[in-house]
This record gives structure tokens, C-alpha cells and sequence, in this order.
């Protein structure tokens, strides 16, 4: 793990290191611009500048309030930008963020609730961080890739809300698992825009008080635990298929930076590692497998199109990555008899060795995989 | 490179206790004005010895010999890579993080401070705490010697431990690839420690079982008060003290003579560890007289049957035939004599209302057939057999220690040259 991180540093520029930690050049702006003090309280929000140059910046934040809270930089459409769960009363954190000229809002959330308290502040000049060309033709096909799963799902997701609508229990269910493999492929962006998610994608156990429960799970406790169709469930399936086309509509916008591609990478492993490996993801219909794909899918996506960058920052990593892809890939594809299908075994069927090993290998290739995002910046500015 | 090199430098010496590098023996004497400092019954350590690190270098692993600490994380790992050359890096990889954690600091680089975008090298709960004497021993198990190619190399004296009358082994509870024993005062230190070998050996190893243990209940130190288990005795009056060099050598450290066949394991030992279950509320409802027959000394004082003193000789055939302390005493079993370093357990609650408590059995020996098995076959007529159950059970060769800051665990294993 050392050596990892001394040969980033030797790699590494000054400029670009000073970038990542949140500082600038000495003779430039200074240090302290690109540094904003977010002083969150229960009541309040306090930040020390509302204007600041793009690029990267930290936020310094200190929660002396009595709750716990979180900390989100926010598009004006309420994307974010970055985030900071967690941070306990009498605790700091920091937090870094690549973000262009333009107007964002700064919330904190005590208690980790509502809508938060906001500030707006301005992100200013063009001194955005300079990046590698070959990250941005990766952010721009990736930008692609997810465009394309949000195009190819809505298809798909069209059969399955027929089949519900029909009435035709059978129907519904085979179009189910395919209905959601693009949507699993590409969920960090998804997520990005906060609003949908909870739309579609929701749990029973995820529900906030007050929360209508709609979207997939809904449909899928109805399909296989209640094993029958009713009037409120066509009518959501009309509204599940809305929300994906929301989706659809806004992903090409979605905000992308190679290490939110990176992170994103990590963020689908994680999904595996809380959700699909204990079976509670498609805890009625057990299809875990086809997600888990989609996730592990997804990651190599982001992976392979950052990979150059990341060759060259730190070799070692990519080697090891390019085998925890592959053994895990070998590993999934136990599971189907097919490799060019989708129909993975039940997961319901898969013993608790088995998932063990499931588990080990998604821990062998996330533990990795959290360290692309430095691999990738260190050369990106 | 050079800056690897000082900051992973132990740099609090002066708080280093036993067993200093490369005079292990006669540091075990000098471990001797730590312990002096304690008077007469007090089981707790002093605060400055509690918070103190161990040395980690030295010709036997710390963790062995050393005072036992009161807290354990104990984790058995399988290997998962095929790769020789990686699972050697990893070993190097475990023993710099070990040699930083058991001095004090903080994995790596650190838990803040480093790249924003990458998770910082150390997980971070124990920072701010003290090295609490947290000792972490290494142990390889007979199933590591079926990978790459050691199967010649793995020592007579690592056998598979036999069926025991009464055992009922849980699987998912035993055996393990290799083990590493995490002892510390406090328990976030010996946590953190286990997660951080885990975390970097993600990819090469996996965590196959593991155990949390509190209230040791046996002591390397025999000035002070014996510990009591669970059931409420003191158990393990005359277990081999840190002090003992000649019992030390004569039981627990493989020497070079020993080891014939396998020259790898000079300075080295045995570990069984044996997850011991008691039917906590059964024995609560056993007569006192019942209680104190069945271990064969009183409740209280911890005297032999017929002795008024903790640490007066047993009488043995004072004793009932079917007595724990006289089938378990060396007279009984030809002299062998292991050095225990067990801690009690309480897992919650079994499900059927009853709590999953008992003895998490840790001993070391120069040799598994000498010490623990002739021992445990003895105790097959033992009283207290109908008080508990073994449920785990693991058996580990544990190498010499890591003699400095050039030398990592297993060496004398897989160095080309040995």
C-alpha cells in the first residue's frame, strides 16, 4: 500500500498535488481561496466565502451543532456535486470537489433530514482545473455509455409495465430482471440527480416516513410474494415508466468527472457488497445475480475507459485490477449457463459458502478499485 | 525509501516492556520490573503499562510468553491467491503494518492527511489511543502447507488434531490457512488491528472465522492474581510464567533440535485454539459442593482440595477420580504442561434463550502430540466435560519471531534460502 502511494507522489506534479488537497500554487491566488469554511450548526450554515474560483476546492467543515449531519455542494437543479454523510457533532471533515464556474448551493442537513439549510455561492473565473485530454474523451463516452443504457433500458422497461398492465403475472415477471439491467450499469449517475432514485428504485426498508412506495420493488413484492396484480399496481407501473424516461431525459446532463467515474466504479461495487451479496436487493424475486452483473458491468465500463490514465499513475494498480475484473467475472459466470444471457441462477439457490465467495470476491476487487480516483487525479490538473 | 524506513522506526523505547529485539530471553527477566510494579492482588494493569507497546522484534513472536493482555481479536484467514510471490508481499505488507500498529501508529500513511480521493491508508478508530501492549502473533495452519509446494516443509509436530470424545465442531468455526492472535488492553486497538490485516489482505486472504475474547483467564505473569473463567474458578494457577526461561524452553519453544524437519520453525511454537462452549446456566444451577468437586479446589481462594492456599502443590488423589485439576495436572499426563493464553467469550444469545458463552482455549507447545493431545484424550473422563462442549477448533505452527526491521513473518519459511 505504501508503495502505491510513494510512487503517486513521485508521479505526481506539484501543481496537481496541491490541486487535489485544496490549495493552489504559491503566487497565485493563494491557499486559502480555494478552501471554505462551512460552519453547520443546528440551526445553521455558516460559510466563510460565497465566491471562489472553480477548480478544485475543499470545504472545511465543522459541525457544531448537537446532531449529526451532512454537507452537500448542489447544482441548481439539486444535483450533487458532492457530498459528506456523517459528520458527527463536534467533528470536522473535509471534503474535495472538482466544480466549474457557475452558482451552486451549499446545504447542511442537521439530523441528516429535509432539505437542509442553504447557502448559494459562485464558483468564479475560468481557472477550472486543466485536464488530461484523454480524461475528458473518457468523461465523454462514458457520458455516452450512460446515455445509451438509459435509451436501451426504457424499451425494455416498456415491455415489463405491459405485461403488469395485462394482468399477465408470468409476462411480468421474465421481463422484470431485464427491465433493470441498464438502470444497475449505470446507478451512480442516476443517483446524481437525487430525485429519481427513491422513485424508482426504493426498498420497503428504505422508506422515509411519509414516502409512497413505488418503482421496481414495488412491483416486485406485488409479482412474487402477493402473486397478483392490482389496479394501483398498473398504475404504477405507468409511473415507473415517467420516472425512467425523467431519467432519460436528464442523463445526458448529468455532471461527469473522471473521479466521479472512478468513484462511481467503487460506488457499484459497494451496491454489490450491502445489497446483492445478502440477497436483499430482489429479496422476492432472487434475480441478485443480474444486478450484480449489471453493477460489476458498469464498473469495468468506467474502469476501461479511465485505464490509460491510470496505467501510467500506477501500473501495479491496474494489473491487479485487470485480474479482480476477470476473477470475478469467472466467478459470476458460474452462475448462468449462458454467457451471453442474463438468466443467472436464483439467488435463493445459492448456499451461504457460495455467497461467501461472492462476497470475498467483491472485497478483493472493491478494495482496489477505492483507489482508482487517486490514480486518475493525480495527472488531472 | 529512506523515509519508509524512519518513520516506521519504533520511536517510543522508552515505553517498550518485554522482550526487547534480539535478547528475547533476557528481556523476558528484565519483563520483570514491569511486572514488580503491581502489588499483590491487583489484576488491573497500572495505566502505564496498559498503555505501553511491546517490542515487536525478537527471536520468539510477541504475543506468546509476554503478559497476557485482557482483550483478544483472534481471526483465521484462508488463502485465496495461488500466487507464491503475491501472498509473500502480502506477509510483508502484514508485518510493516504490524510493527507500526503494535508500536502506536497508524498503518501506512495514516487515517487523514493523504490523497482527498483515495481512502487513507489506516481505518482510524484507534488513533489517539495508546499502543495498549497490543501484540500480534502470526500462525500458519497445516492446510497452508497443501499450497504452494510446502508440503514437505510442514513440521511432524503440526498434526491434524484427532476426534475428542465430546467434540462437536462447527466447520465454519475451525481450521483457517493461517491465524493471526491480536491481544491488547483495550479492544479497539485489538479490533482495529485484525480489520486493518484483513483490509490488506483483501485479494490474497479472507477472513474464514474469528473470535472476540474479554477477561483473560490465564495469566504469564504469576505474581499476579490467577483470572477467573466464566465458570467462576481460577483455573491455570501454575501455568508457565513469562519469567519461566526454562519451562519456556522446555515446553513451549521449538528449538533446533526439535526441529529435524523443519529447521524453519527454531524459536517457534504451537498453537491450538479450541472454541470451548459452556452451558452457562446448567452450571448455575450446580451445587457449590458439585462446583468445587468437579475442578477440584474451592471457589474461593482457589485452593487445592485439602489446602488452605491458591499456590499450595495439589494432593492429587485428595481429589475425586473424575476431577478437572487432576486429570489436567502434569503429574497426570507424563509432565506435559502447555502455556494457556485463553480468554472467556459471549457471543449473545444461541437462539434458544441461552447465552453462547465459554472459554476461547488458546495454548502453545513445542509439540501438538506432547502437549495438547495428550492432555485432552486424558481429559476425556473429566467431570466438567458435562458442563461444556467444544465447538471450534484450529491448530497452528507459529514461526520464530521477526528478528528486526529487515525481517517479516514467515521468512525462515519462504525465503528461497531456507
Amino acid at each position: 500500500m505504501r508503495a502505491v502511494r510513494l510512487s503517486l507522489l513521485a508521479a505526481t506534479a506539484v501543481a496537481a498535488l496541491t490541486a487535489v488537497t485544496g490549495c493552489t500554487e504559491k503566487g497565485n491566488s493563494g491557499d486559502s481561496d480555494r478552501v471554505i469554511d462551512v460552519t453547520a450548526t443546528d440551526s445553521k450554515c455558516e460559510v466563510s466565502k460565497k465566491e471562489f474560483p472553480a477548480g478544485h476546492v475543499e470545504l472545511a467543515i465543522e459541525n457544531k451543532g448537537s446532531k449529526v449531519t451532512e454537507v452537500y455542494v448542489l447544482f441548481p437543479d439539486d444535483r450533487i456535486v458532492t457530498e459528506r454523510e456523517n459528520i458527527g457533532p463536534g467533528t470536522k471533515q473535509k471534503v474535495t470537489a472538482e466544480v466549474k464556474a457557475g452558482d451552486y448551493t451549499i446545504a447542511c442537513k442537521p439530523g441528516m433530514k429535509g432539505d437542509g439549510i442553504r447557502q448559494a455561492v459562485k464558483a468564479t473565473g475560468g481557472t477550472a482545473a486543466k485536464r488530461d485530454p484523454r480524461l475528458d474523451s473518457a468523461v465523454a463516452a462514458y457520458r455516452q455509455y450512460a446515455q445509451e443504457q438509459a435509451d436501451a433500458t426504457l424499451p425494455l422497461a416498456k415491455t415489463f409495465a405491459a405485461a403488469v398492465k395485462a394482468g399477465d403475472l408470468e409476462a411480468a415477471k421474465k421481463a422484470y430482471a431485464p427491465s433493470r439491467i441498464g438502470w444497475e450499469r449505470t446507478e451512480p449517475v442516476a443517483e446524481s440527480f437525487g430525485d429519481i432514485d427513491p422513485k424508482v428504485d426504493v426498498r420497503a426498508d428504505g422508506l422515509e416516513a411519509g414516502q409512497k412506495w413505488t418503482g421496481w420493488h414495488r412491483l416486485e413484492k406485488s409479482l412474487w410474494q402477493d402473486k397478483k396484480i392490482t389496479a394501483e399496481d398498473k398504475t404504477l407501473a405507468d409511473q415507473l415508466i415517467t420516472d425512467l424516461t425523467d431519467w432519460q431525459k436528464r442523463v445526458g446532463k448529468a455532471d461527469i468527472t473522471p473521479t466521479s467515474m472512478a468513484n462511481g466504479a467503487k460506488e457499484l461495487l459497494d451496491e454489490v457488497a450491502t445489497g446483492k451479496v445478502t440477497g436483499e436487493e430482489e429479496r422476492y424475486s432472487h434475480t441478485d445475480l443480474v444486478d450484480f452483473k449489471a453493477n460489476v458491468e458498469g464498473a469495468e465500463k468506467s474502469y476501461e475507459l479511465l485505464k490509460p490514465v491510470a496505467q501510467e499513475n500506477d501500473a501495479a494498480l491496474v494489473t491487479e485490477l485487470d485480474k479482480q475484473f476477470a476473477a470475478l467475472n469467472t466467478l459470476l459466470d458460474k452462475y448462468r449457463a449462458d454467457k451471453t444471457s442474463y438468466d443467472f441462477t436464483s439467488y435463493d439457490k445459492v448456499g451461504d459458502a457460495d455467497r461467501k465467495q461472492l462476497s470475498d470476491g467483491v472485497n478483493a476487487l472493491a478494495e482496489p478499485l477505492s483507489k482508482l480516483a487517486a490514480a486518475v487525479v493525480t495527472k488531472s490538473s | 525509501m529512506t523515509d519508509t524506513e524512519k518513520t516506521t522506526a519504533p520511536s517510543r523505547r522508552a515505553l517498550i516492556g518485554w522482550g526487547g529485539a534480539g535478547l528475547a530471553l533476557g528481556a523476558a527477566a528484565a519483563g520483570g520490573a514491569v511486572a514488580m510494579t503491581r502489588t499483590g492482588d491487583d489484576l488491573a494493569p497500572t495505566a502505564a503499562e496498559a498503555g505501553a507497546a511491546v517490542e515487536f522484534h525478537g527471536a520468539h513472536q510477541a504475543g506468546i510468553a509476554t503478559p497476557v493482555q485482557d482483550r483478544l481479536h483472534f481471526a483465521a484467514f484462508d488463502v485465496t491467491t495461488e500466487d507464491r510471490a503475491e501472498f509473500v508481499r502480502m506477509l510483508k505488507d502484514w508485518t510493516a503494518a504490524a510493527r507500526r500498529m503494535t508500536a502506536g501508529k497508524a498503518v501506512g500513511e495514516g487515517a487523514y492527511g493523504g490523497l482527498a480521493e483515495a481512502p487513507p491508508d489506516d481505518t482510524g478508530e484507534a488513533l489517539g489511543l495508546k499502543p495498549s501492549r497490543l501484540t500480534l502473533t502470526i500462525g500458519f495452519g497445516p492446510s497452508l502447507f497443501e499450497k504452494f509446494d510446502l508440503a514437505d516443509r510442514r513440521p511432524e509436530a503440526l498434526v491434524d488434531l484427532p476426534q475428542f470424545a465430546g467434540d462437536a465442531l462447527d466447520k465454519n468455526r475451525s481450521g483457517g490457512d493461517l491465524c493471526v492472535q491480536a491481544c491488547a488492553d483495550d479492544p479497539q486497538v485489538a479490533v482495529h488491528a485484525i480489520r486493518n490485516l484483513a483490509r490488506i489482505g483483501f485479494g490474497k486472504v479472507v477472513i474464514k472465522w474469528s473470535q472476540l475474547g474479554f477477561g483473560k483467564t490465564s495469566s504469564t505473569t504469576p505474581d499476579e492474581q490467577t483470572p477467573r473463567n466464566l465458570m467462576g474458578f481460577k483455573d491455570g494457577t501454575r501455568n508457565i510464567a513469562g519469567t519461566e526461561t526454562d519451562r519456556l524452553k522446555k515446553f513451549v519453544w521449538v528449538d533446533s533440535k526439535d526441529a529435524k524437519d523443519a529447521a524453519w520453525m527454531a524459536g517457534g511454537s504451537y498453537l491450538v485454539a479450541r472454541r470451548i462452549r459452556m452451558h452457562i446456566e446448567t452450571w448455575d444451577r450446580t451445587s457449590l459442593q458439585e462446583q468445587e468437586d468437579i475442578f477440584g479446589r474451592d471457589k474461593g481462594e482457589g485452593a487445592p482440595v485439602g489446602k488452605a492456599k491458591e499456590r499450595d502443590k495439589p494432593f492429587l488423589p485428595a481429589m475425586k477420580p473424575d476431577a478437572h485439576v487432576r486429570l489436567a495436572h502434569p503429574d497426570s499426563n507424563g509432565g506435559a504442561t502447555i502455556l494457556r493464553r485463553g480468554y472467556s467469550f459471549t457471543d449473545g444469545t444461541d437462539g434458544l434463550g441461552r447465552l453462547d458463552a465459554g472459554l476461547f482455549f488458546l495454548a502453545y507447545m513445542k509439540d501438538v502430540r506432547e502437549g495438547f493431545i495428550r492432555i485432552q484424550r486424558h481429559l476425556a473422563t473429566d467431570a466438567l466435560n458435562e458442563y461444556i462442549q467444544h465447538v471450534g477448533s484450529a491448530v497452528f505452527a507459529v514461526p520464530p519471531g521477526v528478528r528486526d526491521q529487515d525481517d517479516w513473518w514467515g521468512s525462515t519459511l519462504f525465503s528461497k534460502e531456507a
